[in-house]
């Protein structure tokens, strides 16, 4: 028990740091580790706890939860999630305060300035990979298309619109 | 210039990123906290959230969980990271546990017909909603042809062309930097 709750936090550590640009890049790592070197899972069990974390709320990173519980309970889950979060957050929080002690000195003033189209452009950067990466029937599409233009014109609540997104998406299944 | 108004409380931050991992469904939390600390609640404005924007790609981990950080950091220091990461991540980490639990007990899988057609509905809205942030934040945060050009490099070259992000951040962002650094005084108002 004590050794899978070590190999859970060196495990997640490390791919914490790893993981740049968002969780999906270290998957196949947790995959691979999780089932060819510790035997937790098999594959198949892997799949589902993958379409379980695509499902619920929250980063999908945060797979490492139900990877911890099915290796080792509670503990197992509590572990993982702390490995999995604490060494890159800690980063964030180093540079966080660095930035935030430099609140009017002139580099800043001009870095945010710098910073600023890069941030945007991310911004649809992620809005086109993430729309390309779905299945991409028309539906998706429409609502994407649709939730971009009313969101844009107007300051309505976003839940609303998921909540249209959601009722649309169910109708169309419903008329195939 | 840093805080629009007097930092919250810790309980406020830590409400405030509650709210926000119960509803980021379909990726993407960086239009929910934007409109949340940004828009409803005043606490920052653009300026400080895009930077924490740009840091939380450049640094490993989910950009969401980064952001909430970041953002948290900014306003409280240390213990406002703590909270604004609990706040973020308590309710998922709740329901995954119960779905975790329910599929090895019960053989539970949330892969029924309607309920994925309704993620997939959210997912796609979510989507819109990422992109109507950008259309948002151009105006006033893009400007003249160096601001258009880097937007519009980074968007094609990872939106598009799918280029791996740190490459694309390694060049933009000195490049950025550089141009901003060039740029005649009178103009960086």
């Amino acid at each position: 028990m004590t050794g899978t709750l070590i190999e859970l936090a060196g495990l997640f550590a490390l791919l914490s740091l790893l993981s740049v640009g968002g969780g999906n890049g270290v998957i196949p790592d947790m995959q691979r580790a999780a089932v060819s070197v510790h035997h937790w899972m098999t594959d198949a069990t892997f799949l589902d706890l993958f379409a379980i974390s695509r499902a619920s709320p929250g980063p999908g990173s945060l797979i490492v939860v139900l990877i911890g519980q099915r290796a080792a309970g509670l503990a197992g889950a509590a572990v993982a999630l702390l490995a999995m979060y604490v060494p890159s957050c800690l980063l964030v929080h180093i540079a966080a305060r660095i930035w935030t002690r430099a609140a009017e000195a002139n580099w800043r003033v001009t870095a945010e300035r710098a910073l600023a189209p890069v941030a945007v452009g991310l911004t649809y950067a992620s809005g086109i990979a993430l729309a390309r990466s779905t299945e991409g029937d028309l539906a998706s599409y429409a609502i994407t298309a649709a939730t971009t233009l009313v969101l844009s014109a107007f300051d309505v609540n976003p839940l609303l619109l998921l909540g249209a997104g959601a009722a649309v998406a169910v109708s169309a299944r419903q008329f195939q | 210039m840093t805080h629009a108004k007097p930092p919250p409380s810790l309980g406020a931050l830590f409400l405030c990123f509650l709210r926000i991992g119960a509803v980021s469904f379909g990726s993407g939390m960086m239009p929910w906290i934007r409109q949340a600390v940004v828009q409803r609640l005043e606490w920052v404005d653009d300026r400080v959230l895009l930077s924490g924007v740009a840091l939380s790609q450049i640094a490993p981990g989910p950009n969401g969980v980064n952001l909430a950080v970041y953002i948290g950091t900014v306003l409280r220091g240390a213990a406002g990271a703590c909270v604004a990461l609990g706040g973020m991540l308590a309710l998922p980490v709740v329901f995954l546990l119960a779905a975790g639990w329910a599929y090895s007990h019960l053989g539970l899988l949330p892969s029924g017909s309607l309920f994925g057609a309704a993620l997939s509905g959210m997912g796609a809205a979510a989507i819109g909603l990422m992109l109507a942030n950008g259309v948002r934040l151009t105006p006033r945060n893009v400007q003249g042809a160096r601001g258009w050009g880097v937007m519009l490099a980074v968007a094609i070259a990872i939106g598009a062309f799918r280029l791996p992000l740190l490459p694309v951040l390694a060049a933009a962002v000195p490049l950025s930097l550089l141009l901003t650094f060039l740029e005649p005084r009178g103009a960086r108002a």
